[in-house]
């Protein structure tokens, strides 16, 4: 796959205070990538240093081949051939559906231009609202105004900022997998930006997790999941718990709850205290494992109950449990590990604190 | 370097910064040669100011402004208490008919007292045809006085006091309010001990704008012969032609103008700090019974009535009687004259004021911003010291060019810019770019950052996202800022009196030479034309409160 973006050793500041620092990835052409991180950790920042409205302080960015950005030296926006979507959609009010999508089709013969704006309509299913203005739209045609406004010229890349953050929560998903379709079907690269993950999972080939001004890892949704590199990854994507062990060798730990080998060595000194990362789906509920746990809490999910459990260390630990497993708080049910992936961090670094739950971990 | 500006993307941002701060240094340059006078040192004629006219210069104006503030106070805050927080028959009209005097230049309604109260005027008239009184039988007021002044000035001012001390209690928490009737305060004291002092800085900021145009205003004290700083100017300067003292008498008054939008600025910054809660309930307007209504009605009715009907009323009657004679040729090509300047400089004034805010939009660094404030200086200048300030910088031109081509090639050039339409407009400029400046700004804040950088991303440089994205969107606010702009150089007198060309003539100059020569009757067509073109800003401007009532009920 040839690079379509490239980002090398990129840092940007305001001032003297640098927002991200020393960024690299690639993205090939026709892929999908997204800039994950919670707020304030310079995702949206580093999208605008790509459109060219901030200047790079160190590194380079290039775009199809081209260098676009580096110190001191900033190709305009409008000379970048980027597109962009933007978290309010920015349609221009002034303007019909139409016209707005032509609005970056100025060079192109009135003909071929007519055919590329009704292509696109047809694309995202808008060729009846083509004379309407965008204040006579609902919000998910704003917004599918605005992602075909963006791909219109072509683009070299598009960029989209939080594009689904003005949308109904239980709607983002499945836009986010509406807009891939879209972006696949025209064969564009495309960078997202998010702070959620799911609309990350949905719609990204490649994800890049920002955290404190770095990127922490660039990989696949799966990999993020079940092989973060860090902390932090492990942190932020999805949810769990550290559960302390020992390590035994360079494949195994030894945990509270038995034995855990891991398929990769994982570069740690037998004997050394560690923590194994354990997701909600690691631990499996069974009435015949001889480990027992008490129900701390629980939290009704439809399909599944997420219990909080505690060891027999007092430890606390999420575990995803059928829901017709119905165990009041203060019950002890047998639980046994189902860990698929090994991932183990030195125990001295700080523990982290868990995504989405109510609980932070003693160890 | 060329190569860098050529592809960086704030390089052609850095265009608009040079185009901004020359503008505004432009702009700039008559109040920065007034000021510059100060410096000069005193010459024989200021010695002669010093020690005869200038302390009933600085006496008079002190004592204008304290009647003006007194007046505006109880006027503005007044009503708008009344027509905010209680509800009387009538109060929905009175909202916005309140803003009607903002329509009378001042100069306009002092000709009209006078000529409605002097010894053969209606009012006298009946008072001896009641009481059979003959000539000097009698006490009557003498308007032309400054007691008379600040009364004038007062009833068409009150306005400033009355629009933002409204807005101030509108934006009131009512919560506050109940929380003090539930502590056992009843409405007066809530009044004066809750709701006054958190609209103080509104209140204070609306006067300091009407104090501001106190000192601005020469038709008013030039007719009545009250002695203040701007008739002061006009005498030293054509009087004693001494145009440095001209300018000396200019930056002194600017010196009190300068402490007056420092307390404006104060307040207006303080005012933030005063808005005690987001949350805006509807106003349960405290309703007013038999006297009490009747006396509400009577409040908001006398401002009006002073400072708009009746004198609206005189000029309309006057208006007709004169009719067959004066509305001929000459007056058709005055309102000629008047719509085209005032067209062209409103014009001017909207291109200036979009690559001021334009500019400070593409590049918001202490330097432009603080050329964009500069820029908008003038409009808290008197368009006496902007006529000074413009004058000698074109003179000195106009003569240095003169010089040097007569030199060089025995051509007399005489004078280019002076006495020419450019001056005047130029002055226009100065004084009233910051009416088309901030409302440009208003608008252009109304659109999201967003929005230039989708039409930077697809494709558009600067200058053409301006013209393509954001005047299309502000069209009606552009309108506006073209309207308020024409309108007050309609209206506009000393400046134009000093600068206009020799035998060019304006509504509102036609206007002073008639009342110049006790002709008042006669000054009723030009000046119903002036305050029919006043009362467009003041429709745009009630138009936006009956917009935000109904934004507020919604």
């Amino acid at each position: 796959m040839p690079r379509q973006l490239e980002v090398r050793d990129v840092s940007v500041a305001y001032g003297a205070q640098p927002v991200v620092r020393d960024i690299s990835f690639t993205l090939g052409a026709g892929a999908i990538g997204c800039l994950l991180g919670p707020s304030g950790c310079g995702k949206t920042t580093l999208l605008r240093a790509i459109a060219g409205f901030e200047p790079v302080s160190s590194g380079q960015i290039h775009l199809h081949g081209r260098l676009v950005s580096s110190p001191g030296q900033t190709l305009a926006p409008e000379r970048r051939r980027v597109g962009m979507v933007f978290q309010d959609f920015a349609l221009f009010p002034h303007l019909t559906v139409e016209r707005n999508v032509a609005f970056g089709l100025r060079d192109l013969p009135l003909r071929e231009r007519h055919e590329r704006i009704s292509e696109l309509l047809r694309l995202v299913d808008l060729s009846r609202a083509a004379r309407q203005y965008p204040h006579q739209l609902s919000g998910g045609m704003q917004q599918r105004v605005a992602l075909v406004r963006a791909m219109a010229p072509r683009p070299d890349i598009l960029l989209l900022d939080e594009p689904f953050s003005s949308m109904d929560a239980d709607l983002r998903e499945q836009l986010a997998r509406e807009v891939r379709e879209v972006l696949k079907r025209d064969g564009v690269t495309a960078i997202l930006v998010t702070h959620d993950q799911l609309e990350a999972f949905a719609m990204a080939d490649k994800i890049g997790v920002l955290g404190g001004g770095r990127l922490r890892q660039w990989d696949s949704p799966f990999r993020l999941y079940h092989e973060p590199a860090d902390r932090f990854v492990a942190d932020f994507i999805g949810q769990g718990v550290m559960l302390p062990g020992r390590v035994v060798d360079q494949m195994r730990v030894e945990t509270e709850l038995g034995a855990v080998s891991g398929r990769y060595p994982h570069g740690l000194s037998p004997g050394r205290s560690a923590e194994i990362l354990l997701r909600p789906d690691d631990l499996i509920h069974d009435d015949a494992s001889p480990i027992q746990a008490e129900v701390v809490s629980r939290a009704f999910r439809g399909a599944e109950y997420l219990y909080t459990l505690r060891l027999g260390s007092g430890t606390r630990v999420l575990c995803l449990v059928p829901s017709h497993h119905d165990h009041a708080p203060g019950e002890q049910i047998g639980i046994r590990l189902g860990l698929e992936h090994l991932v183990v961090f030195p125990a001295d670094a700080p523990s982290p604190t868990i995504e989405g739950g109510t609980l932070s971990v003693v160890s | 370097m060329g190569q860098a500006s050529a592809t960086t993307g704030i390089g052609s941002a850095r265009l608009w910064r040079v185009g901004v701060i020359g503008v505004a240094l432009l702009l700039a340059l008559p109040v920065l040669v007034v000021l510059g006078y100060a410096l000069v040192p005193s010459q024989e004629v200021w010695q002669h100011l010093a020690e005869t006219v200038l302390a009933d210069y600085v006496t008079n104006s002190l004592l204008l402004m304290i009647g003006v503030a007194i007046g505006t106070l109880i006027g503005g805050v007044g009503t708008a208490w009344l027509t905010s927080m209680c509800q009387f028959p009538g109060r929905g009209v009175f909202e916005w008919a309140l803003l009607l005097p903002m329509a009378m230049p001042a100069y306009i309604i002092a000709y009209t007292y006078t000529g409605m109260l002097d010894f053969a005027g209606p009012v006298q008239t009946t008072v001896r045809d009641w009481t059979g009184w003959g000539y000097g039988d009698y006490w009557f007021p003498e308007i032309r006085s400054l007691p008379g002044a600040a009364i004038m000035l007062a009833l068409v001012l009150y306005p400033y006091v009355y629009l933002l001390t409204r807005a101030a209690f509108l934006s009131q928490s009512l919560c506050v309010l109940d929380v003090s009737r539930t502590l056992g305060n009843g409405p007066w004291r809530t009044f004066f001990t809750v709701a006054l002092p958190l609209a103080r800085p509104a209140i204070v900021a609306g006067l300091s704008l009407a104090l501001m145009e106190t000192l601005a205003d020469y038709g008013t004290v030039q007719y009545f012969g009250v002695a203040t700083f701007t008739t002061g100017i006009f005498r030293t300067w054509f009087g004693l032609d001494d145009a440095a003292a001209a300018a000396q008498l200019s930056a002194m008054l600017l010196g009190f103008v300068f402490v007056l939008i420092a307390i404006e600025r104060f307040s207006r910054r303080e005012a933030r700090y005063h808005h005690t809660s987001q949350r805006h309930q509807a106003i349960q307007r405290h309703r007013l019974r038999g006297g009490r209504a009747a006396a509400a009605v009577a409040f908001c009715l006398l401002p009006l009535g002073l400072g708009f009907l009746l004198p609206a009323g005189q000029l309309t009657v006057w208006a007709f009687t004169v009719a067959e004679t004066r509305l001929d040729a000459d007056f058709l090509r005055l309102v000629g004259n008047s719509l085209q300047l005032a067209a062209l400089a409103a014009v001017l004034a909207l291109l200036l004021a979009l690559v001021l805010g334009y500019g400070r939009r593409l590049q918001p660094t202490r330097s432009v911003s603080a050329a964009v404030r500069l820029a908008g200086l003038g409009y808290a200048v008197p368009g006496t010291v902007i006529a000074v300030g413009v004058i000698i910088p074109f003179a000195w031109l106009d003569n240095s060019v003169d010089a040097w081509m007569r030199a060089q090639l025995g051509i007399s050039t005489g004078l280019i810019l002076s006495g020419t339409l450019i001056a005047l407009v130029f002055a226009y400029l100065v004084r009233f770019l910051a009416v088309a400046l901030q409302t440009v700004e208003a608008g252009l804040g109304q659109i999201r950052p967003s929005m230039d950088e989708a039409g930077r991303s697809l494709g558009l440089r600067p200058g053409r996202v301006l013209a393509r994205i954001h005047i299309p969107m502000l069209r009606g606010t552009l309108l506006t800022a073209v309207l308020l702009v024409f309108v007050d150089v309609l209206k506009e007198l000393p400046a134009t009196l000093i600068l206009r060309p020799f035998n060019f003539n304006t509504l509102a100059v036609r206007a002073y030479e008639l009342a110049s020569d006790e002709r008042l009757a006669d000054t009723a067509p030009a000046a119903l034309t002036i305050v029919l073109a006043g009362l467009i800003p003041v429709i745009v401007l009630s138009r936006s409160i009956t917009r935000s009532r109904h934004a507020k009920t919604a």
